[in-house]
Protein backbone atom coordinates (compact mmCIF):
# COMPACT_ATOMS: atom_id res chain seq x y z
CA UNK A 1 0.00 0.00 0.00
CA UNK A 2 1.14 3.51 -0.80
CA UNK A 3 2.79 5.17 2.21
CA UNK A 4 0.90 8.41 1.55
CA UNK A 5 -2.42 6.61 1.68
CA UNK A 6 -1.54 5.10 5.04
CA UNK A 7 -0.46 8.52 6.27
CA UNK A 8 -3.75 10.02 5.14
CA UNK A 9 -5.77 7.27 6.73
CA UNK A 10 -4.02 7.79 10.06
CA UNK A 11 -4.61 11.53 9.91
CA UNK A 12 -8.28 10.90 9.31
CA UNK A 13 -8.60 9.02 12.58
CA UNK A 14 -9.75 11.46 15.23
CA UNK A 15 -10.57 9.77 18.50
CA UNK A 16 -11.95 12.92 20.06
CA UNK A 17 -14.86 12.64 17.60
CA UNK A 18 -15.96 9.38 19.24
CA UNK A 19 -14.60 10.01 22.73
CA UNK A 20 -17.95 9.85 24.63
CA UNK A 21 -18.96 6.54 23.11
CA UNK A 22 -15.41 5.24 23.46
CA UNK A 23 -15.41 5.96 27.20
CA UNK A 24 -18.80 4.32 27.53
CA UNK A 25 -17.79 1.19 25.59
CA UNK A 26 -14.64 0.74 27.68
CA UNK A 27 -16.68 1.08 30.87
CA UNK A 28 -19.20 -1.40 29.49
CA UNK A 29 -16.48 -3.99 28.94
CA UNK A 30 -15.00 -3.35 32.39
CA UNK A 31 -18.45 -3.85 33.89
CA UNK A 32 -18.81 -7.18 32.11
CA UNK A 33 -15.51 -8.34 33.61
CA UNK A 34 -16.42 -7.05 37.07
CA UNK A 35 -19.75 -8.82 36.99
CA UNK A 36 -18.05 -12.09 36.08
CA UNK A 37 -15.89 -11.95 39.20
CA UNK A 38 -18.42 -10.48 41.62
CA UNK A 39 -20.70 -12.58 43.75
CA UNK A 40 -24.05 -13.43 42.20
CA UNK A 41 -26.85 -11.24 43.51
CA UNK A 42 -24.55 -8.44 44.64
CA UNK A 43 -25.23 -5.94 41.87
CA UNK A 44 -25.51 -2.67 43.80
CA UNK A 45 -21.80 -1.78 43.33
CA UNK A 46 -22.09 -2.58 39.62
CA UNK A 47 -25.14 -0.34 39.31
CA UNK A 48 -23.32 2.56 40.96
CA UNK A 49 -20.19 1.91 38.88
CA UNK A 50 -22.26 2.15 35.71
CA UNK A 51 -23.85 5.34 37.03
CA UNK A 52 -20.38 6.81 37.61
CA UNK A 53 -19.43 5.75 34.08
CA UNK A 54 -22.38 7.73 32.76
CA UNK A 55 -21.47 10.78 34.84
CA UNK A 56 -17.90 10.69 33.48
CA UNK A 57 -19.23 10.28 29.94
CA UNK A 58 -21.56 13.20 30.54
CA UNK A 59 -18.62 15.40 31.56
CA UNK A 60 -16.61 14.26 28.51
CA UNK A 61 -19.61 14.95 26.27
CA UNK A 62 -20.28 18.41 27.69
CA UNK A 63 -16.62 19.37 27.39
CA UNK A 64 -17.05 18.95 23.62
CA UNK A 65 -19.76 21.63 23.46
CA UNK A 66 -18.94 24.32 20.88
CA UNK A 67 -15.90 22.32 19.81
CA UNK A 68 -17.07 20.26 16.83
CA UNK A 69 -14.86 17.32 15.91
CA UNK A 70 -14.99 15.49 12.60
CA UNK A 71 -13.18 12.25 12.10
CA UNK A 72 -12.83 8.98 10.24
CA UNK A 73 -12.92 10.50 6.75
CA UNK A 74 -16.07 12.45 7.46
CA UNK A 75 -18.16 9.56 8.75
CA UNK A 76 -18.46 10.94 12.31
CA UNK A 77 -19.20 14.53 13.25
CA UNK A 78 -19.46 15.34 16.95
CA UNK A 79 -21.07 18.76 16.67
CA UNK A 80 -23.39 20.53 19.10
CA UNK A 81 -26.35 18.74 17.53
CA UNK A 82 -24.85 15.35 18.33
CA UNK A 83 -23.71 16.51 21.77
CA UNK A 84 -27.23 17.61 22.65
CA UNK A 85 -28.70 14.25 21.70
CA UNK A 86 -25.83 12.43 23.40
CA UNK A 87 -26.71 14.22 26.62
CA UNK A 88 -30.35 13.14 26.28
CA UNK A 89 -29.23 9.53 25.89
CA UNK A 90 -26.89 9.79 28.87
CA UNK A 91 -29.63 11.27 31.06
CA UNK A 92 -32.04 8.54 29.97
CA UNK A 93 -29.51 5.80 30.69
CA UNK A 94 -28.58 7.29 34.07
CA UNK A 95 -32.23 7.50 35.18
CA UNK A 96 -32.76 3.91 33.99
CA UNK A 97 -29.83 2.61 35.98
CA UNK A 98 -30.93 4.47 39.11
CA UNK A 99 -34.37 2.86 39.05
CA UNK A 100 -33.12 -0.61 38.08
CA UNK A 101 -31.22 -2.00 41.04
CA UNK A 102 -34.12 -2.64 43.40
CA UNK A 103 -36.39 -3.58 40.53
CA UNK A 104 -34.05 -6.33 39.33
CA UNK A 105 -33.76 -7.73 42.84
CA UNK A 106 -37.53 -7.74 43.26
CA UNK A 107 -38.06 -9.53 39.95
CA UNK A 108 -35.25 -11.99 40.75
CA UNK A 109 -32.67 -11.14 38.09
CA UNK A 110 -29.83 -9.35 39.89
CA UNK A 111 -27.15 -9.69 37.21
CA UNK A 112 -24.45 -7.32 36.06
CA UNK A 113 -24.77 -7.76 32.27
CA UNK A 114 -27.90 -5.67 32.42
CA UNK A 115 -25.92 -2.53 33.22
CA UNK A 116 -23.23 -3.27 30.64
CA UNK A 117 -25.93 -3.71 28.00
CA UNK A 118 -27.46 -0.34 28.91
CA UNK A 119 -24.05 1.28 28.45
CA UNK A 120 -23.59 -0.42 25.06
CA UNK A 121 -27.05 0.70 23.99
CA UNK A 122 -26.14 4.27 24.90
CA UNK A 123 -22.86 4.02 22.99
CA UNK A 124 -24.79 2.83 19.92
CA UNK A 125 -27.24 5.70 20.33
CA UNK A 126 -24.29 8.10 20.35
CA UNK A 127 -22.92 6.71 17.09
CA UNK A 128 -26.34 7.21 15.60
CA UNK A 129 -26.56 10.81 16.76
CA UNK A 130 -23.06 11.72 15.59
CA UNK A 131 -22.95 9.65 12.39
CA UNK A 132 -22.74 11.52 9.12
CA UNK A 133 -22.27 8.40 7.04
CA UNK A 134 -25.15 6.00 6.57
CA UNK A 135 -22.68 3.25 7.47
CA UNK A 136 -22.00 4.78 10.90
CA UNK A 137 -25.69 5.41 11.47
CA UNK A 138 -26.48 1.81 10.53
CA UNK A 139 -23.81 0.43 12.86
CA UNK A 140 -24.97 2.66 15.72
CA UNK A 141 -28.56 1.63 15.11
CA UNK A 142 -27.64 -2.04 15.22
CA UNK A 143 -25.46 -1.81 18.33
CA UNK A 144 -28.39 -0.06 19.98
CA UNK A 145 -31.02 -2.48 18.68
CA UNK A 146 -29.19 -5.73 19.37
CA UNK A 147 -28.53 -4.67 22.97
CA UNK A 148 -32.16 -3.65 23.34
CA UNK A 149 -33.43 -6.99 21.98
CA UNK A 150 -31.58 -8.68 24.82
CA UNK A 151 -32.76 -6.15 27.40
CA UNK A 152 -36.40 -6.43 26.29
CA UNK A 153 -36.24 -10.21 26.65
CA UNK A 154 -34.10 -10.03 29.76
CA UNK A 155 -36.40 -11.93 32.14
CA UNK A 156 -35.88 -15.21 30.41
CA UNK A 157 -38.23 -17.24 32.60
CA UNK A 158 -41.14 -14.87 31.99
CA UNK A 159 -43.02 -15.66 28.80
CA UNK A 160 -44.14 -12.05 28.59
CA UNK A 161 -40.59 -10.75 28.49
CA UNK A 162 -39.54 -13.46 25.98
CA UNK A 163 -42.39 -12.48 23.77
CA UNK A 164 -41.52 -8.78 23.94
CA UNK A 165 -37.90 -9.52 23.05
CA UNK A 166 -38.84 -11.76 20.13
CA UNK A 167 -41.41 -9.35 18.72
CA UNK A 168 -38.95 -6.50 18.99
CA UNK A 169 -36.27 -8.62 17.37
CA UNK A 170 -38.37 -9.68 14.39
CA UNK A 171 -39.82 -6.28 13.62
CA UNK A 172 -36.51 -4.53 14.29
CA UNK A 173 -34.60 -6.85 11.95
CA UNK A 174 -37.36 -6.58 9.36
CA UNK A 175 -37.19 -2.78 9.40
CA UNK A 176 -33.39 -2.92 9.21
CA UNK A 177 -33.82 -4.78 5.93
CA UNK A 178 -35.83 -1.87 4.50
CA UNK A 179 -33.38 0.69 5.82
CA UNK A 180 -30.45 -1.14 4.26
CA UNK A 181 -32.13 -1.59 0.91
CA UNK A 182 -32.78 2.16 0.90
CA UNK A 183 -29.12 2.85 1.65
CA UNK A 184 -28.07 0.51 -1.16
CA UNK A 185 -30.28 2.25 -3.72
CA UNK A 186 -29.12 5.72 -2.65
CA UNK A 187 -25.55 4.49 -2.93
CA UNK A 188 -26.25 3.20 -6.44
CA UNK A 189 -27.44 6.61 -7.61
CA UNK A 190 -24.95 8.86 -5.82
CA UNK A 191 -21.91 6.59 -5.41
CA UNK A 192 -21.50 7.48 -1.75
CA UNK A 193 -23.04 6.67 1.62
CA UNK A 194 -22.01 9.93 3.30
CA UNK A 195 -25.05 12.08 3.88
CA UNK A 196 -23.27 15.30 2.91
CA UNK A 197 -21.86 13.53 -0.14
CA UNK A 198 -25.37 12.52 -1.20
CA UNK A 199 -26.57 16.12 -0.79
CA UNK A 200 -23.62 17.44 -2.84
CA UNK A 201 -24.17 14.90 -5.60
CA UNK A 202 -27.87 15.79 -5.89
CA UNK A 203 -27.03 19.52 -5.88
CA UNK A 204 -24.58 18.97 -8.74
CA UNK A 205 -26.81 16.58 -10.73
CA UNK A 206 -30.36 17.81 -10.41
CA UNK A 207 -31.62 14.89 -12.52
CA UNK A 208 -30.76 12.54 -9.64
CA UNK A 209 -33.58 13.80 -7.44
CA UNK A 210 -36.20 12.62 -9.93
CA UNK A 211 -34.42 9.30 -10.49
CA UNK A 212 -36.80 6.52 -9.51
CA UNK A 213 -34.02 4.63 -7.75
CA UNK A 214 -33.19 7.70 -5.64
CA UNK A 215 -36.82 8.25 -4.66
CA UNK A 216 -37.36 4.56 -3.87
CA UNK A 217 -34.13 4.50 -1.86
CA UNK A 218 -35.08 7.60 0.10
CA UNK A 219 -38.54 6.27 0.89
CA UNK A 220 -37.21 2.85 1.98
CA UNK A 221 -34.65 4.54 4.22
CA UNK A 222 -37.34 6.70 5.79
CA UNK A 223 -39.54 3.63 6.29
CA UNK A 224 -36.75 2.06 8.30
CA UNK A 225 -36.48 5.16 10.48
CA UNK A 226 -40.25 5.45 10.92
CA UNK A 227 -40.23 1.88 12.26
CA UNK A 228 -37.59 2.82 14.81
CA UNK A 229 -39.36 5.94 16.08
CA UNK A 230 -42.67 4.00 16.17
CA UNK A 231 -44.68 6.23 13.84
CA UNK A 232 -48.01 4.95 12.53
CA UNK A 233 -48.57 2.82 10.50
CA UNK A 234 -45.31 1.20 11.62
CA UNK A 235 -46.12 1.33 15.33
CA UNK A 236 -47.60 -2.16 15.82
CA UNK A 237 -44.62 -3.54 17.72
CA UNK A 238 -44.51 -0.72 20.29
CA UNK A 239 -47.39 -1.59 22.67
CA UNK A 240 -46.46 -5.27 22.91
CA UNK A 241 -42.76 -4.63 23.41
CA UNK A 242 -43.28 -1.79 25.89
CA UNK A 243 -45.73 -3.82 27.93
CA UNK A 244 -43.69 -7.01 28.04
CA UNK A 245 -40.20 -5.56 28.60
CA UNK A 246 -38.86 -4.88 32.11
CA UNK A 247 -40.29 -1.51 33.20
CA UNK A 248 -36.99 0.45 33.42
CA UNK A 249 -36.10 -0.81 29.94
CA UNK A 250 -39.48 0.33 28.64
CA UNK A 251 -38.73 3.76 30.06
CA UNK A 252 -35.29 3.74 28.49
CA UNK A 253 -36.51 2.57 25.07
CA UNK A 254 -39.12 5.28 24.90
CA UNK A 255 -36.59 8.04 25.67
CA UNK A 256 -32.92 7.47 24.83
CA UNK A 257 -32.91 5.27 21.73
CA UNK A 258 -35.92 7.11 20.35
CA UNK A 259 -34.09 10.45 20.71
CA UNK A 260 -31.07 8.98 18.92
CA UNK A 261 -33.29 7.66 16.14
CA UNK A 262 -34.79 11.13 15.77
CA UNK A 263 -31.29 12.64 15.63
CA UNK A 264 -30.27 10.43 12.71
CA UNK A 265 -33.73 10.85 11.19
CA UNK A 266 -33.44 14.67 11.23
CA UNK A 267 -29.92 14.64 9.81
CA UNK A 268 -30.71 12.19 7.04
CA UNK A 269 -33.99 13.84 6.05
CA UNK A 270 -32.87 17.45 6.21
CA UNK A 271 -29.40 16.98 4.67
CA UNK A 272 -29.27 13.92 2.43
CA UNK A 273 -32.87 14.00 1.20
CA UNK A 274 -33.30 17.77 1.10
CA UNK A 275 -34.11 17.62 -2.60
CA UNK A 276 -37.23 15.58 -1.78
CA UNK A 277 -38.52 18.12 0.73
CA UNK A 278 -41.90 18.69 -0.97
CA UNK A 279 -42.71 14.97 -1.17
CA UNK A 280 -41.41 14.16 2.28
CA UNK A 281 -43.36 16.91 4.04
CA UNK A 282 -46.53 15.86 2.20
CA UNK A 283 -46.10 12.25 3.35
CA UNK A 284 -45.05 13.18 6.88
CA UNK A 285 -48.02 15.53 7.26
CA UNK A 286 -50.31 12.53 6.85
CA UNK A 287 -48.12 10.27 8.99
CA UNK A 288 -47.90 12.83 11.80
CA UNK A 289 -51.69 13.13 11.93
CA UNK A 290 -52.08 9.33 11.76
CA UNK A 291 -49.49 8.77 14.49
CA UNK A 292 -50.92 11.33 16.90
CA UNK A 293 -54.48 10.19 16.36
CA UNK A 294 -53.84 6.45 16.43
CA UNK A 295 -51.71 6.73 19.57
CA UNK A 296 -54.17 8.88 21.48
CA UNK A 297 -57.37 7.13 20.48
CA UNK A 298 -56.16 3.59 21.12
CA UNK A 299 -54.71 4.72 24.46
CA UNK A 300 -58.23 5.70 25.54
CA UNK A 301 -59.32 2.10 25.85
CA UNK A 302 -56.23 0.73 27.64
CA UNK A 303 -56.41 -0.66 31.16
CA UNK A 304 -52.76 -1.55 31.63
CA UNK A 305 -50.80 1.63 32.48
CA UNK A 306 -47.60 0.46 30.78
CA UNK A 307 -49.53 -0.27 27.60
CA UNK A 308 -51.33 3.04 27.86
CA UNK A 309 -47.98 4.85 28.14
CA UNK A 310 -46.78 2.87 25.10
CA UNK A 311 -49.64 4.27 23.02
CA UNK A 312 -48.98 7.68 24.51
CA UNK A 313 -45.35 7.39 23.40
CA UNK A 314 -46.62 6.71 19.87
CA UNK A 315 -48.66 9.89 19.97
CA UNK A 316 -45.63 11.82 21.29
CA UNK A 317 -43.59 10.53 18.34
CA UNK A 318 -46.38 12.04 16.24
CA UNK A 319 -45.92 15.44 17.91
CA UNK A 320 -42.19 15.24 17.19
CA UNK A 321 -42.93 14.41 13.54
CA UNK A 322 -44.88 17.68 13.35
CA UNK A 323 -41.58 19.44 14.00
CA UNK A 324 -40.05 17.56 11.07
CA UNK A 325 -42.93 18.48 8.77
CA UNK A 326 -42.34 22.16 9.61
CA UNK A 327 -38.82 21.71 8.17
CA UNK A 328 -37.39 24.87 9.73
CA UNK A 329 -35.01 25.74 12.52
CA UNK A 330 -37.67 25.99 15.22
CA UNK A 331 -38.94 22.62 14.00
CA UNK A 332 -35.82 20.62 14.65
CA UNK A 333 -34.74 22.59 17.72
CA UNK A 334 -38.30 21.98 18.93
CA UNK A 335 -37.80 18.23 18.45
CA UNK A 336 -34.51 18.38 20.36
CA UNK A 337 -36.16 20.23 23.23
CA UNK A 338 -39.17 17.93 23.17
CA UNK A 339 -37.02 14.80 23.29
CA UNK A 340 -35.24 16.13 26.38
CA UNK A 341 -38.53 17.04 28.04
CA UNK A 342 -40.06 13.71 27.10
CA UNK A 343 -37.07 11.91 28.64
CA UNK A 344 -37.71 13.57 31.99
CA UNK A 345 -41.50 13.25 32.09
CA UNK A 346 -41.83 9.76 30.68
CA UNK A 347 -38.96 8.25 32.64
CA UNK A 348 -40.29 9.90 35.79
CA UNK A 349 -43.69 8.30 35.25
CA UNK A 350 -42.10 4.91 34.71
CA UNK A 351 -39.92 5.35 37.80
CA UNK A 352 -43.08 5.71 39.89
CA UNK A 353 -44.56 2.65 38.18
CA UNK A 354 -41.40 0.69 39.02
CA UNK A 355 -42.03 1.45 42.70
CA UNK A 356 -45.75 0.68 42.83
CA UNK A 357 -45.52 -2.58 40.87
CA UNK A 358 -45.55 -5.91 42.68
CA UNK A 359 -43.45 -8.83 41.48
CA UNK A 360 -44.70 -9.72 38.01
CA UNK A 361 -46.36 -6.30 37.70
CA UNK A 362 -49.91 -7.51 37.19
CA UNK A 363 -51.17 -4.69 39.41
CA UNK A 364 -50.06 -1.88 37.11
CA UNK A 365 -53.55 -1.17 35.82
CA UNK A 366 -55.78 1.86 36.12
CA UNK A 367 -57.79 0.01 38.80
CA UNK A 368 -54.61 -1.16 40.49
CA UNK A 369 -53.69 2.38 41.62
CA UNK A 370 -57.07 3.01 43.29
CA UNK A 371 -56.73 5.23 46.31
CA UNK A 372 -52.98 5.52 46.06
CA UNK A 373 -53.23 9.29 46.53
CA UNK A 374 -53.91 8.82 50.25
CA UNK A 375 -51.78 5.79 50.97
CA UNK A 376 -48.65 6.98 49.19
CA UNK A 377 -49.14 10.75 48.74
CA UNK A 378 -45.58 11.57 47.62
CA UNK A 379 -45.56 8.96 44.87
CA UNK A 380 -49.04 9.97 43.75
CA UNK A 381 -48.08 13.65 43.54
CA UNK A 382 -44.94 12.75 41.56
CA UNK A 383 -46.94 10.61 39.14
CA UNK A 384 -49.53 13.39 38.81
CA UNK A 385 -46.83 15.93 37.89
CA UNK A 386 -45.45 13.63 35.20
CA UNK A 387 -48.92 12.89 33.81
CA UNK A 388 -49.78 16.62 33.75
CA UNK A 389 -46.57 17.24 31.86
CA UNK A 390 -47.37 14.45 29.39
CA UNK A 391 -50.75 16.11 28.84
CA UNK A 392 -48.99 19.39 28.11
CA UNK A 393 -50.29 21.45 31.03
CA UNK A 394 -48.50 24.70 31.88
CA UNK A 395 -46.26 25.32 33.81
CA UNK A 396 -44.75 21.89 33.20
CA UNK A 397 -42.16 21.22 30.53
CA UNK A 398 -44.61 19.28 28.39
CA UNK A 399 -46.41 22.53 27.62
CA UNK A 400 -43.24 24.35 26.55
CA UNK A 401 -42.20 21.40 24.37
CA UNK A 402 -45.52 21.19 22.56
CA UNK A 403 -45.63 24.98 22.24
CA UNK A 404 -42.34 25.13 20.32
CA UNK A 405 -43.29 22.27 18.02
CA UNK A 406 -46.71 23.64 17.13
CA UNK A 407 -45.25 27.14 16.76
CA UNK A 408 -42.81 25.74 14.19
CA UNK A 409 -45.71 24.17 12.28
CA UNK A 410 -47.65 27.44 12.29
CA UNK A 411 -44.59 29.36 11.15
CA UNK A 412 -44.24 27.11 8.11
CA UNK A 413 -47.93 27.55 7.33
CA UNK A 414 -49.19 24.16 8.57
CA UNK A 415 -51.96 25.67 10.67
CA UNK A 416 -54.29 22.71 10.35
CA UNK A 417 -51.55 20.36 11.47
CA UNK A 418 -51.06 22.46 14.61
CA UNK A 419 -54.83 22.50 15.20
CA UNK A 420 -55.04 18.71 14.88
CA UNK A 421 -52.09 18.42 17.26
CA UNK A 422 -53.75 20.58 19.89
CA UNK A 423 -57.04 18.70 19.54
CA UNK A 424 -55.09 15.47 20.01
CA UNK A 425 -53.59 16.81 23.22
CA UNK A 426 -57.13 17.47 24.41
CA UNK A 427 -58.07 13.86 23.69
CA UNK A 428 -55.04 12.68 25.63
CA UNK A 429 -56.33 14.47 28.75
CA UNK A 430 -58.92 11.74 29.16
CA UNK A 431 -56.64 8.78 29.60
CA UNK A 432 -54.01 10.57 31.68
CA UNK A 433 -56.71 12.01 33.96
CA UNK A 434 -58.28 8.57 34.33
CA UNK A 435 -55.17 7.42 36.21
CA UNK A 436 -55.29 10.49 38.44
CA UNK A 437 -59.00 10.06 39.12
CA UNK A 438 -58.35 6.46 40.09
CA UNK A 439 -55.58 7.56 42.45
CA UNK A 440 -57.48 10.34 44.20
CA UNK A 441 -61.22 9.73 43.86
CA UNK A 442 -61.54 5.97 44.35
CA UNK A 443 -61.41 4.13 47.66
CA UNK A 444 -58.26 2.22 48.33
CA UNK A 445 -58.56 -1.57 48.23
CA UNK A 446 -54.95 -2.16 49.15
CA UNK A 447 -52.49 -0.52 51.50
CA UNK A 448 -49.57 -0.20 49.04
CA UNK A 449 -47.23 -1.37 51.80
CA UNK A 450 -44.85 -2.76 49.17
CA UNK A 451 -44.33 0.62 47.52
CA UNK A 452 -41.32 1.71 49.53
CA UNK A 453 -38.90 4.38 48.27
CA UNK A 454 -35.29 3.40 47.76
CA UNK A 455 -32.30 5.67 47.18
CA UNK A 456 -31.79 5.07 43.46
CA UNK A 457 -35.40 5.41 42.40
CA UNK A 458 -35.89 8.40 44.70
CA UNK A 459 -32.95 10.18 43.06
CA UNK A 460 -34.29 9.44 39.58
CA UNK A 461 -37.77 10.72 40.50
CA UNK A 462 -36.29 13.90 42.01
CA UNK A 463 -34.12 14.52 38.92
CA UNK A 464 -37.10 13.95 36.65
CA UNK A 465 -39.36 16.32 38.64
CA UNK A 466 -36.62 18.97 38.67
CA UNK A 467 -36.24 18.57 34.90
CA UNK A 468 -39.97 18.77 34.24
CA UNK A 469 -40.52 21.86 36.39
CA UNK A 470 -37.32 23.75 35.51
CA UNK A 471 -37.73 23.23 31.77
CA UNK A 472 -41.37 24.21 32.11
CA UNK A 473 -40.73 27.48 33.94
CA UNK A 474 -37.43 28.39 32.29
CA UNK A 475 -37.27 26.77 28.85
CA UNK A 476 -35.16 29.66 27.49
CA UNK A 477 -31.58 28.57 28.26
CA UNK A 478 -32.00 25.02 26.98
CA UNK A 479 -33.85 26.26 23.93
CA UNK A 480 -30.94 28.64 23.25
CA UNK A 481 -28.59 25.67 23.50
CA UNK A 482 -30.70 23.75 21.01
CA UNK A 483 -30.61 26.74 18.65
CA UNK A 484 -26.80 26.82 18.87
CA UNK A 485 -26.82 23.19 17.88
CA UNK A 486 -27.61 23.68 14.23
CA UNK A 487 -25.91 21.35 11.79
CA UNK B 1 -24.07 -10.37 -21.23
CA UNK B 2 -25.13 -9.94 -17.62
CA UNK B 3 -25.42 -6.25 -16.75
CA UNK B 4 -25.95 -4.47 -13.44
CA UNK B 5 -29.68 -4.43 -14.21
CA UNK B 6 -29.87 -8.18 -14.00
CA UNK B 7 -28.28 -8.14 -10.58
CA UNK B 8 -30.61 -5.39 -9.41
CA UNK B 9 -33.62 -7.30 -10.71
CA UNK B 10 -32.48 -10.51 -9.01
CA UNK B 11 -31.90 -8.73 -5.72
CA UNK B 12 -35.27 -6.98 -5.94
CA UNK B 13 -36.95 -10.35 -6.47
CA UNK B 14 -35.05 -11.87 -3.55
CA UNK B 15 -35.97 -8.91 -1.34
CA UNK B 16 -39.63 -9.30 -2.24
CA UNK B 17 -39.53 -13.04 -1.53
CA UNK B 18 -38.00 -12.31 1.86
CA UNK B 19 -40.57 -9.64 2.67
CA UNK B 20 -43.47 -11.84 1.63
CA UNK B 21 -42.05 -14.69 3.68
CA UNK B 22 -41.83 -12.54 6.81
CA UNK B 23 -45.42 -11.43 6.33
CA UNK B 24 -46.96 -14.86 5.60
CA UNK B 25 -44.94 -17.52 7.43
CA UNK B 26 -45.89 -18.73 10.90
CA UNK B 27 -42.72 -20.40 12.13
CA UNK B 28 -40.27 -18.07 13.88
CA UNK B 29 -37.20 -19.75 12.39
CA UNK B 30 -38.57 -19.57 8.85
CA UNK B 31 -39.36 -15.88 9.42
CA UNK B 32 -35.80 -15.39 10.58
CA UNK B 33 -34.52 -17.12 7.42
CA UNK B 34 -36.66 -14.77 5.35
CA UNK B 35 -35.10 -11.77 7.10
CA UNK B 36 -31.68 -13.19 6.23
CA UNK B 37 -32.77 -13.50 2.58
CA UNK B 38 -33.71 -9.81 2.69
CA UNK B 39 -30.33 -8.84 4.14
CA UNK B 40 -28.46 -10.94 1.58
CA UNK B 41 -30.41 -9.43 -1.30
CA UNK B 42 -29.25 -6.05 0.04
CA UNK B 43 -25.68 -7.37 0.02
CA UNK B 44 -26.07 -8.42 -3.60
CA UNK B 45 -27.39 -4.95 -4.46
CA UNK B 46 -24.43 -3.34 -2.74
CA UNK B 47 -21.86 -5.45 -4.55
CA UNK B 48 -23.47 -5.01 -7.98
CA UNK B 49 -23.75 -1.26 -7.47
CA UNK B 50 -20.22 -1.02 -6.08
CA UNK B 51 -18.93 -2.47 -9.36
CA UNK B 52 -21.29 -0.17 -11.27
CA UNK B 53 -20.35 3.15 -9.60
CA UNK B 54 -16.71 2.15 -9.37
CA UNK B 55 -15.77 2.54 -5.71
CA UNK B 56 -15.31 0.16 -2.80
CA UNK B 57 -17.72 1.71 -0.28
CA UNK B 58 -20.48 -0.71 -1.15
CA UNK B 59 -18.31 -3.77 -0.69
CA UNK B 60 -17.13 -2.52 2.69
CA UNK B 61 -20.75 -1.96 3.68
CA UNK B 62 -21.41 -5.63 2.90
CA UNK B 63 -18.86 -6.73 5.49
CA UNK B 64 -20.63 -4.64 8.12
CA UNK B 65 -24.02 -6.03 7.12
CA UNK B 66 -22.70 -9.59 7.43
CA UNK B 67 -21.15 -8.89 10.84
CA UNK B 68 -24.35 -7.32 12.12
CA UNK B 69 -26.44 -10.18 10.70
CA UNK B 70 -24.27 -12.64 12.61
CA UNK B 71 -24.74 -10.71 15.85
CA UNK B 72 -28.47 -10.54 15.23
CA UNK B 73 -28.60 -14.27 14.57
CA UNK B 74 -26.90 -15.00 17.89
CA UNK B 75 -29.31 -12.81 19.84
CA UNK B 76 -32.38 -13.87 17.88
CA UNK B 77 -31.77 -17.60 18.24
CA UNK B 78 -31.08 -17.14 21.97
CA UNK B 79 -34.40 -15.35 22.37
CA UNK B 80 -36.15 -18.13 20.46
CA UNK B 81 -34.60 -20.79 22.70
CA UNK B 82 -35.72 -18.88 25.82
CA UNK B 83 -39.23 -18.67 24.42
CA UNK B 84 -39.24 -22.33 23.44
CA UNK B 85 -38.22 -23.36 26.96
CA UNK B 86 -41.30 -21.65 28.37
CA UNK B 87 -43.88 -22.39 25.71
CA UNK B 88 -42.58 -25.52 23.90
CA UNK B 89 -43.33 -23.80 20.61
CA UNK B 90 -41.90 -21.21 18.26
CA UNK B 91 -45.00 -20.67 16.16
CA UNK B 92 -45.82 -16.96 16.00
CA UNK B 93 -49.46 -17.78 16.77
CA UNK B 94 -48.24 -18.65 20.26
CA UNK B 95 -46.88 -15.13 20.78
CA UNK B 96 -50.20 -14.32 22.38
CA UNK B 97 -49.53 -13.10 25.91
CA UNK B 98 -49.47 -9.44 24.93
CA UNK B 99 -52.50 -8.03 23.24
CA UNK B 100 -55.31 -5.69 23.99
Amino acid sequence: MDANLVQEAIQNVNFSAIMPSLVLSVFGMVLLLVSVFSQRGKTTPIAWLSFIALVITGIVTLSGWNNPQAGFAGSVLLDNFATFFNMICIIAAALTILMSDNYLKREGYPVGEYYALILFTTAGAMWMASGTDLMTIFLGLEVLSVSLYVLAGFFRDQTRSNEAGLKYFFLGAFSTGFLLYGVALLYGVTGTTKIHGIAEYVAANSAASSNIMFIAGGMLLLTGFLFKVAAAPFHMWTPDVYQGAPTPITAFMSAGPKAAAFAAFIRVTMVALESMQADITAVFWVLAVLTMTAGNFIALSQKDIKRMLAYSSISHAGYALVGLVAWNEIGYTGIMFYMLVYTFMNMGAFAVLVLIGKKGEDNLTVDGVKGMGYKRPVLAIALSIFLLSLMGMPPTAGFAGKFYIFAAAVKSGYIWLAVIGVLNSAVSLYYYLRVMVSMYFKDAEEDFSWAVMNTGTAISIVIAIAGVLLLGVLPGPVMEMAKLAGF
Amino acid sequence: MISVHHYLLLSAILFSIGTLGVLTRKNAIVIFMCIEVMLNSVNLTFIALSKHVGNMDGQIFVFFVMTVAAAEAAVGLALMIAFFKNKESIEVDDFNMLKW
